[in-house]
């Protein structure tokens, strides 16, 4: 049984080190779309630019500090892909 | 004691502990004790010199200006460092095996390392940098006003006059150069990193944060009352009001995102001083994090110094004088200090990366050029470089001041930091395009760069300055010759856009168009096309594929240049360890190809890829690289693939080949089985009636029978001779067609006669039964109907033999075909088994053990000789249930010519 389950466990691993790469690429496109959100404050109307402001504030922090945490996640695993990579052979 | 004094001992102290840092750093590298110096976060804390005194205090002053558009200028970074997967891994990668030494030596490495491009992008980034060294200059002379001015009645205290602003700039500037030359250009091999000046860098980075951090603590635990309040006060503060520009707010994204590669000093600490690929990991999210502390109290110091401090005060220091207002002088002086922190160490960075372009594009080719024997005169050219580059430090630092003097540090300074990044973001079409699209060529990275550098500078750069300096009022606003559609902040009529906007829209679009249009339509040489397949495969590839052609090369020649470049000792290092792995002892190794390749990146890395190419050129001479050498390392994939398939196709026609000798070998051993049973058999048909004939003529002459007996004798023996001659007829017959030099009789006929004919005579008895339509034999022939006939009949009489059916029956049908006419002759016996198929139309083939059939094997074989050369064939037919033969007969009578003929 153990012989039969080890291919499928690295090719799933191998696959999951694909879809870690695609994640990769993807969150900055990701993250320009979030932090791009705010132009669309613009046409708020004077009573709630107030308000707003301090929305925006917390809306952005909390953006950042998600991607932040992503890529922590994100380049713990591809720091080890890395380094598969770059064994020769 | 005034804490104007406190402040210049304060000053000074920190500068020592810089110095030491540096120093301490320096001597560790030295003994090889590198331990935390390469750790990840001192790697992540020297990029933090994207924060610079802009940053620093002017990011305050942007957010009391403009709201929480200062936030785009530290989100396009994040979002380049969280994205490292696509951009900053490959350029590291590249930096570090092709040991690039700057950002225009990695333009200049990649279109071909070309001397050309290495000079615009050197020019370039000096034009985009002085600017900015200028403003932290003037950042440094305001934050130290600000405490003069708090002094009242100090010994050199009093309002700071214009004279004394200046005086501490130079001195400021003066200190940095010092700094620099002294921890900036220790080594010439730039990917020798600069230990002392990064590891200073990453202290500056950590006083920097906590200063901002410690002023925005206090801010809002000191001053406010914790973070609700905070937000509760921004709501209230004039910042609320801000007005949010989306053009501005995604442009500023994306230029502070390209500037963050762009930029020289960026460059410099992020690729060329990084010293193991895998920090970049930790960087992707370390480095947005700073930022992220970095700008998470900006807002609310900007805030809550509007609400304290007068109107009319300048928020670009509010940093410095909220402590100073609330009386914390200590805290001030810290800040104060991160202010100096954010300064010095752009300073510094943007000087080193600056005076290593200068020295390697610009000041060594000149050298390289006027020096009569070029690379090859004796005396240190180390010394040289090394000078080259302090005296670029000096200068570089000198032209900062010298703005700084010139644009009298006014309000337009404030603005020069992002009109620093267009320019450096003109760099991108050419960096980004060099990297992943190897159809870039050096043609059309020149025409980006130049197009983009002057549209920079005509809608953004010279305006700048005001409209009195340079570009004359009426040019502003009735365009360059008073043409409208050229205004240098509404090109081609379009007008209302931001001009910062403007100005990169228009600056970058047109740069990319260029670019692209002048690779598509230039045609790129051998070197440019080779180090392009390097850069944009980098992952794909091992570095080792450039060429050299050596032989004219001597090991001495390279050795006296190597050591002037790298020093004697590691020159020497080099070269006998290259003699040692070639298996040689001593200090000159073979011109290998690979030897070259290794002395040049080495000398790339000291002065650059282009000047050392160059250098290696004046020894070795000649191209460096053909055609055919491009051909064998660019597309080594390629190559593999066509190998492969090369291969693939041979070891298929070996497989034919072989399964073709195999089947010619079975027929062979086939034939020799027959060759020996006929040889048997004939041997037998000729002794046989030889026998009788002996016997039946001896008894003949012994004599004494009767006349009745003597007759029947005669007739046994003139039988027996009859059925020799047959036999040898036969053979006669078969080795005159094959020879070809049989006669045909052509002539018009009938095929119903022909098989008429051809029935009658194979003396069909009542045993087999024969089957025709003789309507579908009316057909015209033009043949030899005697040969013809020959075939059937031998066609008909086998079928009598052999077929063993219990009522045989032998069907002809004919079938007219376009170009031919088909006669098949099927019976209903047993058919051939498929392994005789091959060889029943061989001479002397007989099957299996039929005897009795009495003929000697050469029917069928004589059949197929009359059958070529009537220009037909006979061909067994398989799968008829019995055995079938078809006799295809051409109609046109012209082949049968061209075959008699040949």
């Amino acid at each position: 049984m153990n012989e039969r389950r080890e291919p499928l466990f690295l090719e799933r691993e191998s696959y999951r080190q694909r879809r870690t790469i695609d994640a990769a690429r993807l969150l900055p496109v990701l993250g320009f779309l979030a932090l791009c959100l705010p132009i669309l404050w613009g046409n708020s109307g004077e009573t709630d630019s107030a308000r707003v402001t301090s929305v925006g504030v917390i809306y952005l922090f909390g953006v950042w500090i998600i991607l932040i945490g992503i890529a922590l996640v994100l380049a713990r695993r591809l720091r080890r892909i890395d380094a598969d990579q770059g064994k020769p052979g | 004691m005034q804490p104007f004094n406190i402040l210049i001992i304060v000053c000074l102290t920190y500068v020592v502990a810089l110095f030491l840092i540096a120093f301490v750093a320096d001597r560790r590298a030295k003994r090889g004790q590198l331990g935390w110096l390469r750790s990840p976060l001192v790697y992540t804390l020297s990029l933090s010199i994207y924060c610079t005194a802009w940053t620093f205090y002017g990011a305050v002053g942007y957010a009391a200006r403009s709201g929480l558009e200062f936030l785009t200028i530290y989100l396009g970074p994040t979002l380049v460092m969280v994205g490292w997967w696509w951009i900053l891994r490959k350029l590291v990668r590249i930096g570090r095996s092709q040991r690039i030494t700057s950002i225009a030596d990695l333009i200049s490495s990649r279109y071909g390392k070309s001397n050309l491009l290495g000079v615009i992008v050197t020019l370039m980034a000096v034009i985009g940098t002085t600017p900015y060294i200028a403003l932290q200059l003037q950042s440094v002379t305001l934050s130290f006003a600000v405490f003069a001015q708090g002094t009242s009645g100090g010994t050199t205290g009093g309002d700071w006059g214009a004279s004394d602003l200046n005086a501490a700039a130079l001195w400021v500037a003066a200190g940095l150069a010092l700094f620099t030359v002294l921890f900036g250009t220790r080594n010439l091999d730039a990917n020798e990193r600069h230990y002392g000046v990064v590891t200073a860098i990453a202290a500056e980075a950590v006083i920097k944060l906590f200063a901002l951090i410690a002023v925005g603590v206090f801010v809002v635990w000191g001053i406010a009352d914790g973070a609700g309040d905070i937000l509760a006060r921004i709501d209230a503060s004039p910042i609320a009001d801000w007005d949010m520009k989306p053009g501005r707010w995604v442009s500023l994204t994306f230029l502070s995102a390209v500037a963050f590669l762009t930029l020289p000093r960026m460059f410099q600490v992020m690729v060329v001083e990084n010293v193991d690929e895998r920090h970049l990991a930790t960087a992707s999210w370390a480095f947005p994090l700073y930022l992220f502390l970095m700008s998470l109290f900006v807002v609310p110091i900007a805030v809550v110094g509007l609400d304290l401090l007068p109107q009319g005060s300048n928020p670009d220091l509010f940093v410095l004088t909220v402590p100073l207002s609330q009386g914390r002088d200590g805290l001030a002086i810290f800040s104060f200090l991160g202010g100096f922190s954010s300064a010095t160490s752009m300073v510094i960075i943007a000087a080193i990366a600056l005076s290593t372009m200068v020295s390697n594009h610009i000041v060594m080719p000149i050298w390289l050029s006027v020096a009569q024997q070029g690379a090859t005169v004796s005396g240190d050219v180390r010394q040289v470089v090394l000078t080259a580059r302090r005296i670029s430090i000096a200068l570089v630092l000198a032209l900062g001041y010298a703005y700084f003097r010139v644009s009298g540090g006014g309000a337009a300074l404030a603005a020069i930091g992002l009109i620093s990044f267009v320019g450096v973001a003109q760099f991108l079409p050419a960096l980004l395009g060099g990297i992943f699209w190897r159809g870039a060529t050096k043609i059309g990275a020149a025409a980006g760069l130049l197009t983009g550098f002057v549209l920079w500078a005509y809608t953004l750069f010279l305006p700048s300055f005001g409209s009195s300096f340079i570009l004359p009022a009426s040019v502003l606003a009735d365009g360059l010759f008073g043409i409208g559609w050229l205004r240098p902040q509404g090109l081609f009529g379009v007008s209302g856009l931001d001009p910062l906007v403007h100005a990169l829209f228009w600056s970058l679009a047109l740069n990319t168009v260029a670019f692209c249009v002048g690779s598509l339509s230039s045609f790129p040489k051998p070197q440019e096309r080779l180090q392009g397949a390097q850069f944009v495969n980098v992952f794909d590839h091992n570095p080792n594929s450039q060429g050299w052609f050596s032989g004219a090369a001597e090991a001495e020649d390279l050795l006296v240049m190597a050591q002037r470049i790298l020093g004697p000792k590691q020159a020497q290092d080099l070269f006998s360890r290259a003699a040692e792995q070639q298996g040689k002892a001593g200090f000159l190794p073979d011109i290998s190809q690979d030897f070259l390749q290794r002395l040049e990146r080495e000398l790339a890395g000291s002065v650059g890829a282009a000047t050392g190419h160059a250098m290696i050129g004046q020894i070795v001479g000649g191209a460096s690289v053909s055609v055919g050498d491009l051909m064998a390392v660019a597309d080594e994939t390629a190559q593999m693939m066509e190998y492969s398939s090369q291969l693939e196709a041979k070891s298929a026609e070996l497989g034919r080949t072989a399964r073709q000798l195999r089947e010619v070998n079975e027929k062979l051993t086939d034939l020799s089985v027959q060759k020996d049973a006929f040889l048997s058999q004939i041997s037998h048909e000729l002794r046989t009636p030889m026998t009788s004939i002996r016997a039946f003529s001896e008894i003949l002459r012994d004599g004494g029978m009767s006349g009745n007996e003597r007759e029947r004798y005669a007739t046994i023996i003139h039988d027996e001779t009859l059925r020799l001659t047959r036999l040898l007829d036969n053979l006669l017959d078969l080795s005159v067609l094959e020879n070809g030099q049989v006669e045909l009789d052509m002539q018009q006929a009938n095929l119903q006669d022909v098989i008429e004919r051809s029935v009658m005579r194979a003396g069909i008895n009542d045993r087999l039964s024969i089957r025709r339509d003789p309507a579908r034999e009316k057909l015209a022939l033009f043949t030899d109907p005697d040969r013809l006939s020959q075939v059937f009949i031998n066609l008909i009489v086998n079928a009598r033999k052999y077929c063993a059916a219990d009522a045989p029956e032998l069907r002809i049908e004919v079938r007219d075909q376009v170009d031919r006419i088909e006669v098949d002759f099927i019976d209903n016996g047993a058919g051939i088994p498929t392994k005789s198929q091959p060889v029943i139309f061989e001479k002397f083939s007989r099957l299996g053990d039929h005897r009795a059939a009495g003929g000697a094997g050469l029917g069928l074989a004589i059949s197929r000789e009359i059958m070529n050369n009537l220009g037909g064939s006979i061909t067994y037919l398989p799968g008829q249930r019995g055995a079938a033969f078809r006799v295809s007969l051409p109609i046109d009578p012209t082949v049968v010519s061209d075959v008699n003929q040949s």
